[in-house]
This record gives structure tokens, C-alpha cells and sequence, in this order.
């Protein structure tokens, strides 16, 4: 690890400022991902705002029709949360599949939201739910945010302080565990809404994506048999020493179902 | 009379108070007063010509004291890294045996490969400055599989290997195999392949030296299982330094499982700067630094064929092997794939010729060793799968077929056409009770609950010997051994009867502190709390060969017991001075010498007492002191084997495999520690369930890059992929180890690759599948099913 100054400020618009004014300057929240590539030296920012101290970051309100978790929620307060199990229950199942205990307890749905991971679990949840990213600028919605690869909307200096998902008629999620990481190498988040159904998708590409004709099928019928026939084009699905793209496009079709399935149970 | 703990008891282990406590004290623990760091620079490339080396930009950096590369070496006059076995081909010619500097020259083979040790005062200023190091490499494109290795037209690693061929061995009778495939009613063929293996230790490889000008003496703490054999290795072939002015220490290590077990360049680079800088130093490796340079283990290339008659009996095997060696010879590499390979092919049949055939080959990749198993698991899956595609093309059951071909109990000693003689097993034995214990008469049932929720379950044997207890040294000569492979133990008697024992074998989690404690209570009757295991320090262990090969037991018990065995025959000699009494009417029974038919007694701590205050005592005839020494070299191998049977379930949907079940019945010869017995087998099992389900080190062709680097991508077994495991054993004694012991470190890694892929296969055979290469991944089973073309997409 290089040396590097390290920040705690006390309001969100103060570290905004940090990170825009220092050049080579980071947001550390749970330091899950960001830690090991310091220790890598793979990466070597200047300065570390930690966004620990900033009150308000932490914890689940219930709105109603939506549910707000703010972004320093560690992954394993979103799996036990009584709310979150009652209203979204799809969402706290993924939660519990993250990492293991450790990673759970330190990580958080704003470090992994931010960090768009191409195999990470959140993404899935949000763009499946459709919900609301919340910043220290503005709200994104989920379609706008992920980019693909590591990339989403964040401008420089632009902190996520909660996620807002509306609270959905049934929510399921099914995850193909990569073997030695065992973040996904396919997970599908399916969501039914009054006005339709969305089906997300992570780990088998560059970044989370949604399959439309799985929407279609299942706003008709929400049921495991109306996937079972869909299949994936494998353009633009990953190929690598783990699983090949045509692979993982069926597992899509097969943790599609999956996913219904755990909706509805 | 104290607290014997003895033979077949099983207290807990001694060890574990200061390694659960956090008490431990391994090499990453020690500092030295002054310590530097150390860093080495690694070849980012598969293959390339080192054209220069700027350090201008590196010796520059805050903090750096030097740097070192390969010119530095050469203009010190140092050695290559010696390869501890010379093996022959089939026309007696040597194999080809390039230098290994230690540093590299000229060239570099391997990403990993290291060009540069860089010394500063910390570990963050050696990194820093590695960085800034400028290295000239003309990339050369790289060759990472044996069989694109020995195809025309390859990358050349060595000017003078032509074809990357270090050696083409043969073993067995070739005539005799190819008469009998000529008279074979059937003859079963398979292609296979043994996937690569990173063993991952749970702490990563480490050292210090230190050089102490006023006594001339260099000390290397390191992680290795025999630091006897590196201070020899090191000292007298690489770097020159008289053995006595050599000490190499090898602490708490926490798990080796063969990685450890060589002896290697960043411990001679480490030892000879630490001199050239006068400042002890430390290295510890990064677990990414371990995954491209740690020795790999298995990787090979196999062609099997079994002639059989009608019956089903094995009339003759033939294996042809190509086996990688990486970019260089490690110190035992040649032999793993060679001479522990080939005498194995036998089994525990009695196929009576057998002909084995090995291309030892060099490829741009991390040099390959000895890992858990070394060379058995790779012939006992040869083997037992060859057996279950025989059974299956000739219609026979899997078990009837391994019956009518197993040794029986009375058929031992057996010699093998494949050079090693079996002294003794009851590989029948352990069969059925194997099966009895897997439950095998209700699979049916088991295999029918798992149809109805869309699975297929299998199940697989393994009835497997190896050899192990390495090793008998005129025999090991004779195979290209440039050692000795016994061992040596000196027990202690303190005057007040507490003893510590030196042995030459080291522990790092095999728990030979309570094993070996448990040897001298039970031999001496002596309290278990009073006896101390030493180990690990050429200051303080006479000699030793170190652990591996499942050795520490068979070879160093039998030192130990020896050396047990003098201490009581010169305790009788004091005792029948003190009791007036004739030596031959002298027993010694649970702690006590007595004279035989009387109640006149002394006991063992009064003995001890008398040998170092020698006023009563034959001073004309016995030297005073209680402490004796024995070396032992085995007279042959020992044969541990078993009956292994896993049971799976595959869901067609994902061509996820699932361990249900795992029975394992072993013959281990005497069990000393029956707890400590079922850790090795479990431990070996989950490693052998590693390699068959989830391990693999993938190589990209052409650049070379490790694409399995590390545990992201590099799947380890975990406690949730096990069930709850059944081990057993079923012991014939070893005829002629002192303690009837066989060894039991390997059998576990040994047996189970085999039994899991078996029963992979059983559980596919419906459709047509008759084989599947480790590792049985999601995806390698979903495209066995596609290619089967099943309609397994949806219910
Ligand atoms: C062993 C292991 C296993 C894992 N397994 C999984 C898995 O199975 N599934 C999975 O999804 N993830 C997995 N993770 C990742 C884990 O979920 C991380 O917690 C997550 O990716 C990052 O969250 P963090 O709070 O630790 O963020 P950090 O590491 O602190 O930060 C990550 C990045 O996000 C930025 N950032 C953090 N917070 C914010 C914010 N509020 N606004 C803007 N930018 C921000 C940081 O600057 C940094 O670039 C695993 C991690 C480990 C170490």
C-alpha cells in the first residue's frame, strides 16, 4: 500500500468538496473492494474520504410505497432487516448472498452500487426494482445509472447517500455462485409490479442488463414456465477460464426461472 | 508412574495451545534487530530475453540499500539451484539439465520468474523502488501445454533441449505388455488429463538471513519442511558456505503439503545479500506473489490402454504420459512424474505386465513438484478410472471386476512387475468394508429419491495403494536419488526423566509433537506433558531429511523408536548395576526396571537421576548421560491403500456436482493417534475433492499469463462443498517398520480424485458419457450434457 492522507468528514457537502478539490482522492465506505487494490498497489489515491462519520447514511426508512436504504447500510443490516424481508424479501435474500459474514458486515449498498462491479449482486436489485439512486447532487434512476464495466453516472465529487426502491408485488432473485469468487457468474432479480414485470441481469456481461422479452413473457404470466423457452443471445455475454458465454446465457434462462420461482415462494 | 499417554490413544493435540492461543512463531513473526526488507521483481512474461537491467532509477528511491540481479550473481561465482534427482532415459542417457540460476540470466521462463531482489529499509520503500526498476525484455512467445511443448516447431525454452524434452522414461517390460495386448480379449482405452494444482498453504512462503560477522555464520529462517536439506542444497551447492557456518531454521510453519518442500531461489538470493548488505533481512510473499511462484503440482497429459481376457482380468497395462515440468527443474521435479508414477500403475491388482512411458517436458510455467500425493494420485486416477471404462464396455460391475483382479490378503508379499514389492494390505478387506459402510446396497433407492427431484446421482470407487515412507536410499539411489531419504532422532533423558527429542522430520500441522510424544510415553512410560518434540533447526536437530512424502511416521517414528529402544537398553545396564542384578534379568515395564521375579524396582526418572550424578554407577564400563541417537533407513517403501467411494449429485440444469457422500476405509498400518489419523484423511480427501471438482491452473498459450492467479479465480475446496465424511481404517501392519506404521499424510488425496470423477461418470453414464476431466466444473458437465444433446433446458 502507498501512503495517503485519510478524511472524516462530518456533512455530505464537505466531503463532496474533499474529493473535488484533491485531486486523486477517493471515497472509502466499507473498503471491501477499495482496500485490496490499495494493497495491490493497483490503485494509489492521494487522499481517502471516508464517509463513515456523515450522519444520515446509515439505516432503512420505510416511505410507503418505496423503501430507502442509505448508502453506508452494511450488506448483512439489509439481509437481517425485518422491513426489508417483509416488503422486498428478493432483496434481503440478496443481500444474505453476498460475500461471506466479513464482507457483509463492512460492505455497503452504496460501495457496491458505486462500484458497478460487472458480477456484482446489487445492481441486479436495483435495476431489477427499478429503484431510485440518490446523490449528493441529484436522483438517477436505476436504467440511467449502471454504464456497463465499472462505469455508471457518478459525476467526480457526486456521493450516493440512499437508494429508493419501490416496493414491488413479488420480487425474487436466483444466483449462480462463481466457483472461487463466488460472486455471480449469472444472477437474474425479477420483479412484479402492477404495471409490469423486470427482469435484471448480472454477471453475465460487461454490467447489469435487463431482458425484455422476459419481461414481456412474464407481465403476461408470472410464472417459472414463461422463461423456460427464452433464450439469451450469448453477443456480448463474458467468455472466460470460469464460463463460456453460451453458457452463461443459459443459466440465464435458468436462473430466470429460478428467480420466479423464489417470487413466488 | 505419570500420565502415559500411548499408542492408539487420542489426546488433543500439544501443538494446537500455541497456534489457537495466537502463540505461534512463525517466520513473518521474527525480527531481527536492523532487518531490512526485501522485495523480488518478477518477470511480468512467459518467455523473453533479459536484454538489460537499468537500477539507476530503483537505487535512486528513498530508502534502498540495493538492488541484485542476475549479472551480480554470476560475477559472485554462485551455483544453479540443484535438482535432487538425476533420472535416465530408456537408453541410459541422463536427462537434460539446464542450469536454474537464481536469479534469472539471459532469459526468463515463467511469469514469476525473478530478475531482481531490491533491499530497502521498509517494504513499502522496496516496493516503491521495484517499480522504478527498468527492465529490457525481448518477448519470445511462450508455450504453457506439454503437447504444444513437443510439437515441431514449439518455443524453445533451452538452446540445447531440442523438443523441450528433459527426458523420455520408460518403466516395465514393453515386450511382455505387447505380447499380451496381442492375446486380450478386450483392451479399454482412455485419454486423460491431470489438471494442474496450486497448493496454497494457508501462510505464504517467507524468509530472513542474517549474516554475523564476527562468527562468519549465516542463519536463513524459513518456511520449509526440511531445512536440513536446504542448508545443504544452499550451503554446499549454490552458495559455498561451509555447513557449519550455516544455520537454517525452519519454525512454525503453517501448512506445506509439498510447496514447501524444495529448496528455492529466494532463499539462496536472500542468504547471499544479506551479506553483501550486512543487514538481516526479510521476504514475505504476497499470496499472488505464491500462486506464480509457489511449485505447482500434476499437470500432465495421459494415454492409458488395458488388455483384458474375457473374464475381466487385467493382462497388461500401458500408460503413456506427457508430464510438465515448468520452466525449470525443482528439486525433486523430474522424479514426481517418473519414479513415483510408474511403480504404481500396478495398483492392487495383479496385472502381470505393465509398461509406463514418460515425457518429462519443459514449458514456460511455474516449475512443477511434488504436491500432496506427488505422482500417486496422477497413477492411482489412471488406473481406477481405466477400470471403471473396462467395466462398463465389457458389461462387467465396477466391484466384481476390481475383485477379480485385487491381491488377496494371503498373495502379500507381492511383487509388482513395476519394480516396488507391496509387503503387506487386504485391499479385499477394505473394500467391503467400504461398501458396508457407504451404504452401497440402498443406492438404488438413494438414486431413485434424486430422479424424482430431476438429479442424477453417481457413484464412484477407488481401490488404490500407494507408496510412501520415502524412502530406502540404495533403492532411491538407484532411481536417480542424489541423497540419502532416512531419518534421525535423538531422545534427551534430562536428569530428572523429562525428555526432549530432536528429530530430523518437521511439523506444520501434521501434529507430530503429540504423535511423536505419544511414541516415547508409551516406549518410556513417561508422562505425554513430559516430553518435547524439537524440530526445525540444524542448530539444534543433528540431522534430517524433513517431511513429505508421508515420511515423518514411518521413517522418523522408526528413528524415534530406535532411539527409545537404546535409551532402555542403557537404562537396564544402570539399572542392573544399582539392583545388583545381572543386565538379562533386568525388565522394563511401564516406567519401571525391575529385576525379573523379585519386587526390587527402580524407576525410569531414578535411572535418569543416576546416569547424571554417576557416584553409584559402572563408570568402568558406560559413560554417564542419558541420551541416545538412532538413524534409520527403511528397507523398503510402505503401501497404504484403501477403498474410497463417493457418491454425487448432478443437476442437469446448471452441471453443478454435488458431494453427498464420502466413505473411505484406509489401511494406514498401526494407528498411533486415531484422531489425528482422521484429520490427515479428511484434510487429504477435501484436497483430492479439490482437484476433482473445483482446482485448476489455467495458463494462457502464447503470452503465458496465469489466468488463475488467484483465490478469485482459483477455486479452493470449502468446508460447505463437504458432507460429513465416513473414514475407517482397516490395518495390516507394514512387516517391516518397527512399529507396523505405514503413513497416512497422502492416502486421503490419493484415493478420492478417482472415486469422485467415477462416480461423476456413473451418474452421466445413461448418457453416453464415459469420461469427464477434472476439474468437474458447472460448465464442463453442461457441455457433456449438450453434446449428449439431452433436452435438459426445461421441465
Ligand atoms: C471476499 C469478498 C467477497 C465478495 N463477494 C461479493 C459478492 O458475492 N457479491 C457482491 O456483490 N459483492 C461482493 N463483494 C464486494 C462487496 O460487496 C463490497 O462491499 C462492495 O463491492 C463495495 O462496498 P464497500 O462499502 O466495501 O465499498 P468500498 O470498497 O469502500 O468502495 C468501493 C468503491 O465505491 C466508491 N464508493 C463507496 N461508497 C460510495 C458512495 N456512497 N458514493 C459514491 N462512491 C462510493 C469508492 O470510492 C470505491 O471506488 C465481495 C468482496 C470481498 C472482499
Amino acid at each position: 500500500m502507498k501512503p495517503f492522507a485519510y478524511h472524516q468528514p462530518n456533512q455530505v457537502p464537505d466531503a463532496a468538496k474533499l474529493l473535488t478539490s484533491i485531486e486523486d482522492s477517493k471515497l472509502v465506505a466499507g473498503g471491501m473492494t477499495l482496500i485490496p487494490t490499495l494493497k495491490q498497489r493497483l490503485a494509489s489515491p492521494v487522499a481517502l474520504v471516508d464517509l463513515s462519520k456523515l450522519p444520515n447514511l446509515k439505516g432503512i426508512t420505510d416511505d410507503g410505497a418505496t423503501i430507502s436504504i442509505g448508502a453506508m447500510t452494511p450488506h448483512a443490516v439489509v439481509a437481517a432487516s425485518k422491513l426489508v424481508q417483509a416488503k422486498i424479501p428478493g432483496l434481503a435474500a440478496l443481500a444474505s448472498m453476498i460475500g461471506d459474514p466479513a464482507v457483509r458486515s463492512r460492505g455497503t449498498i452504496g460501495g457496491s452500487v458505486a462500484n458497478n462491479d460487472p458480477a456484482a449482486d446489487y445492481p441486479a436489485g436495483v435495476l431489477g426494482l427499478g429503484a431510485t439512486i440518490v446523490t449528493s447532487a441529484r436522483e438517477i434512476a436505476a436504467d440511467k445509472f449502471f454504464l456497463g464495466l465499472f462505469e455508471t453516472a457518478l459525476e467526480p465529487g457526486e456521493i450516493i447517500t440512499a437508494i429508493r426502491f419501490p416496493v414491488p408485488l413479488k420480487a425474487g432473485y436466483a444466483k449462480f455462485k462463481a466457483p472461487a469468487s463466488r460472486y455471480a457468474l449469472v444472477g437474474v432479480f425479477a420483479a412484479k409490479f402492477a404495471d409490469g414485470v423486470r427482469v435484471a441481469v448480472t454477471g453475465a456481461g460487461s454490467g447489469v442488463f435487463r431482458v425484455p422479452p422476459m419481461e414481456a413473457a412474464l407481465s403476461q404470466h408470472f410464472d417459472p414456465s414463461a422463461v423456460a423457452a427464452i433464450k439469451i443471445d450469448t453477443d456480448g455475454l463474458t467468455s472466460d477460464i470460469h464460463a463460456e458465454a453460451d453458457y452463461r446465457a443459459h443459466l440465464v434462462t435458468v436462473m430466470a426461472k429460478r428467480a420466479v420461482d423464489a417470487a413466488l415462494s | 508412574m505419570g500420565n502415559v499417554i500411548g499408542i492408539g490413544a487420542s489426546p488433543k493435540r500439544k501443538e494446537d495451545q500455541r497456534f489457537l492461543t495466537g502463540r505461534g512463531n512463525y517466520v513473518s513473526d521474527i525480527k531481527r534487530p536492523g532487518m531490512a526488507a526485501g522485495v523480488f521483481v518478477r518477470s511480468p512474461h512467459g518467455h523473453a530475453k533479459l536484454r538489460g537491467i537499468d537500477k539507476s532509477a530503483a537505487l535512486a528511491a528513498p530508502g534502498v540499500i540495493a538492488v541484485l540481479t542476475g549479472d551480480d550473481v554470476a560475477d559472485d561465482g554462485l551455483g544453479s539451484l540443484p535438482c535432487g534427482w538425476g533420472i535416465t532415459d530408456a537408453k541410459g542417457v541422463p536427462m537434460k539439465e539446464p542450469p536454474f540460476p537464481m536469479l534469472a540470466q539471459d532469459k526468463v521462463r515463467f511469469v514469476g520468474d525473478m530478475v531482481a531482489f531490491v533491499i530497502a529499509e521498509t517494504s513499502d520503500q522496496a516496493n516503491a523502488a521495484a517499480e522504478l526498476l527498468t527492465v529490457d525484455y525481448e518477448v519470445l512467445p511462450s508455450v504453457v501445454g506439454v503437447l504444444e511443448a513437443v510439437r515441431p516447431g514449439a518455443p524453445q525454452l533451452f538452446d540445447d533441449v531440442p523438443n523441450n524434452i528433459c527426458c523420455d522414461w520408460e518403466l516395465g517390460d514393453k515386450a511382455a505388455v505387447e505380447t499380451a495386448f496381442r492375446k486380450a480379449a478386450h483392451v479399454a482405452k482412455l485419454s486423460l488429463v491431470n489438471n494442474r494444482l496450486i497448493g496454497n498453504p494457508m501462510e505464504p512462503r517467507a524468509a530472513i538471513a542474517e549474516y554475523e560477522p564476527g562468527t562468519d555464520r549465516f542463519t536463513l529462517w524459513t518456511t520449509s519442511q526440511f531445512p536440513h536439506v536446504v542448508r545443504f542444497l544452499m550451503g554446499a551447492l549454490v552458495l559455498n558456505i561451509p555447513q557449519h557456518k550455516l544455520r537454517v531454521v525452519a519454525p512454525d510453519v503453517g501448512g506445506g503439503f509439498g510447496v514447501k518442500q524444495f529448496h528455492y531461489g529466494e532463499e539462496a538470493v536472500i542468504t547471499w545479500a544479506a551479506k553483501r548488505v550486512m543487514r538481516p533481512i526479510k521476504w514475505v510473499a504476497s499470496r499472488s506473489e505464491g500462486y506464480v511462484s509457489d511449485r505447482h503440482g500434476r499437470d500432465h497429459v495421459t494415454e492409458a490402454e488395458l488388455a483384458l481376457d474375457e473374464t475381466g482380468k487385467f493382462l497388461a497395462f500401458r500408460v503413456k504420459t506427457l508430464a510438465n515440468m515448468g520452466g525449470y527443474l525443482s528439486t525433486f521435479g523430474p522424479n514426481i512424474p517418473t519414479n513415483l508414477y510408474g511403480p504404481l500403475l500396478g495398483g492392487v491388482y495383479t496385472t502381470p505386465a505393465i509398461y509406463c512411458n514418460v515425457k518429462v517436458v519443459f514449458t514456460n510455467t511455474v516449475p512443477v513438484d511434488a504436491y500432496r500425493g506427488a505422482g500417486r494420485p496422477e497413477a492411482t486416477f489412471v488406473l481406477e478410472r481405466i477400470v471403471d471404462v473396462a467395466a462398463s464396455e465389457m458389461g462387467l460391475d465396477r466391484v466384481e471386476i476390481r475383485r477379480r483382479n485385487m491381491i488377496p490378503k494371503e498373495g502379500y508379499p507381492y511383487q509388482t512387475p513395476v519394480l516396488v514389492q507391496y509387503d503387506s494390505g487386504d485391499p479385499v478387506g477394505c473394500l467391503d468394508g467400504a461398501l458396508v459402510a457407504a451404504d452401497v446396497k440402498n443406492f438404488g433407492i438413494r438414486k431413485s429419491e434424486s430422479a424424482r427431484k430431476g438429479k442424477f446421482r453417481g457413484l464412484g470407487y477407488s481401490t488404490y495403494v500407494e507408496a510412501c515412507g520415502l524412502a530406502p536410499s540404495r533403492f532411491a539411489g538407484r532411481l536417480g536419488a542424489r541423497g540419502g531419504l532416512y531419518e534421525s532422532a535423538t531422545v534427551r533423558v534430562h536428569p530428572t526423566g523429562q525428555v526432549t527429542v530432536m528429530i530430523g522430520t518437521h511439523n506444520h500441522g501434521q501434529g507430530h509433537e503429540t504423535t511423536f510424544a505419544q511414541i516415547v510415553s508409551e516406549k518410556l512410560g513417561v508422562s505425554f506433558e513430559n516430553v518435547d518434540i524439537v524440530f526445525g533447526d540444524t542448530d539444534r536437530v543433528q540431522f534430517g531429511m524433513g517431511t513429505y512424502g508421508s515420511r515423518s511416521l514411518v521413517v522418523g517414528g522408526a528413528a524415534l523408536s530406535k532411539a527409545t529402544d537404546k535409551v532402555v537398553a542403557k537404562g537396564k545396564k544402570i539399572a542392573a548395576h544399582l539392583l545388583e542384578a545381572a543386565e538379562v534379568d533386568i525388565q522394563f515395564e511401564a516406567g519401571k526396571f525391575s529385576v525379573a521375579g523379585t519386587d526390587r524396582t527402580k524407576t525410569f526418572e531414578e535411572i535418569a537421576g543416576a546416569a547424571y550424578v554417576p557416584h553409584n554407577y559402572p563408570l568402568e564400563v558406560l559413560e554417564p548421560g542419558l541420551e541416545e541417537q538412532a538413524y534409520y533407513d527403511p528397507v523398503n517403501f510402505t503401501y497404504p491403500g484403501g477403498c474410497h467411494i463417493a457418491e454425487v449429485e448432478v443437476d442437469p440444469e446448471t452441471g453443478t456436482v454435488t458431494l453427498v457422500n464420502y466413505t473411505a476405509v484406509d489401511d494406514v498400518g498401526t494407528v498411533i493417534n486415531p484422531m489425528i489419523v482422521e484429520g490427515q484423511l479428511h484434510g487429504g480427501i477435501v484436497q483430492g475433492v479439490g482437484q476433482a471438482l473445483f482446482e485448476n491452473a489455467v495458463y494462457d498459450e502464447g503470452s503465458g499469463q496465469l489466468l488463475s492467479g488467484s483465490l478469485m479465480d482459483y477455486c479452493m475446496p470449502r468446508a460447505d462443498h463437504m458432507p460429513m465424511m465416513k473414514v475407517a481404517t482397516h490395518s495390516t501392519l507394514c512387516t517391516h517398520t518397527p512399529m507396523g506404521v505405514k503413513g497416512c499424510g497422502e492416502v486421503g488425496t490419493i484415493g478420492s480424485p478417482a472415486a469422485v470423477i467415477n462416480a461423476v461418470v456413473d451418474a452421466l453414464s445413461h448418457l453416453g458419457v464415459t469420461h469427464v476431466d477434472m476439474p468437474a466444473t458447472p460448465n464442463r458437465i453442461w457441455r457433456l450434457l449438450q453434446n449428449a444433446s439431452l433436452p435438459v433446458a426445461a421441465e
